[in-house]
């Protein structure tokens, strides 16, 4: 139906527009997030992220070498190109690039534009041209190594997965470099347990059982809530209702305390029942919603041809209550996946069990407090799963968000 | 034993004792307690079915009784006793939170909190459906709206840490500060403002939710009472706050109560951004910062954050009841 008959196509326009702009509002920090996730430190550091497609001005060393040393008319001449020295070359691959400027201290890394002829400090002149081209002159041998040349050259852009090995194996690059040197894999290191993919490994451990086991239990009970007659059931739907609501820090100090005693303590089968316990009335409750909407014949029919509860529930109700167990999933799933505080409470704070969440916020967002690298990568391989998991599975989610609260 | 298979075999033992305890529960009943058979056939099946509900309900009721009805007196219990737990102080705990000013300060911004983020979140979630309803690619901006649901809070407050960096070459607000001749500023040491700075993270997080319930409201309304609106000369405008806005009020009231028990919840963004200093602490963080040191403590707050949501548990309690037959 179209109900803007007496509306101006002007309207229409600013409804467009002022949609898109939301959606960008939305979209932005998060493409920021994602695009600085695969830029280089030093780029991260020069410029922001929304210029990550154009290059970015950054400084370099490298030396005029003595072994390229020439007599040329009684003046000794080294000449070359400083894209071409090692220490340069491995940002720009293909022997090219820009000069801008360019220096002979480090304090001043680009004192002088490119072409210009200037004073060495320990005697005779140095040009370096804007393709990188450079030549220094001296009566006299150039000592030691050579002089130094500090540049500041155009850098394309450079996008890399290699935050995502530091960050998922706790080594830099040097460091993976020579480990893979010593004879070890790439996977050895992943399973060294020093970088964030053990915690990865730990979230995935927390949270398959804690979505499971609450849909399994919540199942039954819906099921008895729904469709059986028995003292007490209103009581105990207004009791769930109410649950619903119940802050969960009131739950930490004695589940935790009540934990120790019996000797769970902080461990994995902790988290689970916590989890469990916790999701319990969303799901009793959105099941319970569903499964009473499933049509009474059936089930009255099969009991009439001799079928208990039990069966009733696990080959007619259960199959039939599919889309609402799906959407109670993806709840539970994103929200033990998500959850900082549950697994900061029943989890040993040791860094072998901790959860993605926790050694964000404790270790990384701590020690790392600046290296947006190492931040930004860290924050969307845990995002990652649940940003899957949202996009194939939406359809479900918007369904059960419907059934719980839309009367 | 490698972590990843240590994993699967706890997931496999937790989630097997599960489908076990109900698969041999019912047969212990059907063929061993009363079975169907024999010559009491008629009362056993009588008796098996007045047990069986409880069969399958026992888990479910256990685990609700111990982790949510149980830690309510629980809490209140030890919040009676003193830091080591050894001595009843009555309300001492409560007496010497209520004159702690960081106490006051979190419950005063939490205050804020209730205020503006769901206000905040349905207001910005029903335009968003409202705009989006006739949209040819309304069902994709919604998505993308709806996206930060799936990003965990402290993920969220990553992604805005970045935007809100005092480096204009990583933060965007400063970028865009400075793009205008402005000096930089610690968005995050604004005093005052800065509460408001992260309430955004969590109204970001929480306008999709909004959207999608109102949006499902929305399209729920009966078309006759806009037809007949449209056909008494209404505008766009009138016809979105006279028809459609009190035929939703509803479902804008669960949305607003559910993301109002959120905000009482919530306690990441503050954890993750401030650590609830420069003035932005939150009664969750402010209980977070006792756990594991004063647990006396830490359950007073506890038990204040759970007498604010009172009011709503009970209205939800009696919302139900009205809707059971």
């Amino acid at each position: 139906m179209d109900n803007n008959a007496g509306t101006k196509s002007s309207l229409g326009w600013a409804v467009n527009i002022s949609v898109v702009v939301l959606v960008l509002l939305w979209l932005i920090p998060t493409v920021g997030l994602l695009v600085s996730s695969f830029r280089d430190r030093d780029q991260i550091s020069a410029s922001g992220w929304w210029q990550a497609p154009f290059s970015v001005d950054l400084t370099f060393r490298g030396r005029a070498s003595t072994s390229g040393m020439e007599q040329q008319n009684g003046l000794y001449v080294i000449e070359g190109n400083i894209f071409a020295d090692a220490e340069v070359a491995d940002r720009f691959p293909d022997g090219e690039g820009t000069v801008i400027a360019f220096g002979t201290r480090g304090a001043a890394p680009s004192q002088y534009t490119a072409g210009e002829t200037v004073e060495l400090r320990r005697g005779g002149t140095l040009t370096v041209n804007t393709d990188g081209s450079f030549r220094a002159e001296n009566a006299e041998e150039f000592s030691g190594q050579g002089p130094r040349i500090y540049i500041l050259a155009e850098t394309p852009p450079d996008l890399t997965l290699n935050n995502y090995a530091t960050v998922l194996t706790g080594k830099n690059e040097l460091e993976r470099k020579n480990a893979i040197e010593q004879g070890q894999t790439f996977r050895q290191l992943l399973f060294a347990d020093e970088g964030l993919f053990i915690n990865f490994v730990n979230t995935f451990t927390v949270t398959i059982p804690a979505t499971i086991i609450p849909i399994l239990i919540a199942a039954f009970a819906a099921y008895a809530l729904a469709w059986m007659e028995f003292p007490g059931r209103g009581l105990l739907i207004a009791a769930v209702v109410g649950l619903l609501v119940v802050p969960l820090q009131l739950a930490l100090v004695p589940l935790l305390n009540l934990h120790n005693q019996v000797g769970i303590g902080q461990s994995f089968v902790g988290i689970w029942l916590a989890h469990t316990g916790f999701g319990l009335p969303l799901a009793i409750y959105l099941l319970r919603n569903y499964m009473v909407g499933l049509p009474r014949d059936i089930i009255e029919s099969a009991k009439v041809d001799g079928a208990t509860d039990f069966q009733v529930f696990m080959k007619i109700v259960l199959p039939l209550s599919f889309p609402a167990l799906a959407s109670f999933a993806i709840f539970q799933f994103l929200w033990t996946w998500n959850d900082l505080l549950v697994a900061k409470v029943f989890l040993p704070s040791s860094a072998e069990t901790k959860v993605m969440t926790v050694k964000i916020a404790d270790d990384l967002l701590g020690s790392r407090g600046g290296d947006w690298d190492i931040l930004a990568t860290a924050a969307f391989v845990s995002i990652a799963v649940p940003l899957i998991v949202f996009f194939t599975m939406q359809r479900y989610l918007v369904r059960g968000l419907l059934a719980g609260s839309v009367k | 034993m490698s972590p990843l298979l240590q994993g699967v075999l706890t997931i496999l033992i937790g989630v097997g004792g599960c489908v076990g305890y109900f698969y041999a529960s019912n047969l212990f009943l059907d063929k061993v307690l009363y079975p169907a058979s024999g010559p009491n056939i008629g009362r056993n099946i009588n008796r098996a079915n007045r047990i069986r509900p409880w069969l399958f309900l026992m888990p479910a009721v256990l685990a609700l009784g111990l982790y949510l009805v149980y830690p309510v007196v629980g809490s209140f219990y030890r919040s009676l006793f003193n830091r080591a737990g050894d001595e009843f102080i009555w309300f001492g705990n409560y007496t010497s939170m209520f004159g702690d000013a960081e106490f006051r300060e979190a419950f005063v911004n939490n205050l804020l909190w209730v205020l503006v983020v769901p206000a905040m979140s349905t207001f910005l979630g029903l335009l968003v459906a409202q705009l989006t309803d006739r949209l040819s690619w309304g069902n994709i901006a919604k998505s993308l709206i709806f996206m930060p649901m799936a990003i965990s809070f402290v993920g969220a407050s990553l992604i805005w840490k970045m935007v809100y960096s005092n480096n204009p070459d990583i933060g965007l607000i400063n970028a865009i500060i400075v793009f205008f001749g402005g000096e930089p500023v610690d968005i995050m040491l604004i005093p005052f403002w800065n509460n408001f700075f992260l309430m955004v993270i969590l109204i970001w997080i929480q306008t999709g939710f909004a959207m999608v319930i109102l949006s499902g409201a929305l399209r729920g309304i009966p078309e006759e009472t806009i037809e007949a609106a449209i056909i008494d000369g209404a505008g766009p405008v009138q016809i979105f706050f006279k028809i459609k806005v009190p035929q939703i009020v509803g479902t804008i009231m669960v949305v607003w109560t559910t993301i109002t028990i959120l905000v009482l919840k919530v306690f990441d963004i503050v954890y993750t951004m401030t650590s609830g200093n420069f003035g932005t602490q939150i009664l969750p963080s402010y209980m977070m910062s006792y756990m594991f040191r004063d647990d006396g403590r830490a359950t007073a707050v506890a038990f204040v954050i759970m007498l604010v949501v009172l009011p709503v548990m009970i209205w939800n309690i009696v919302q139900a009841r009205k809707e059971m037959r």
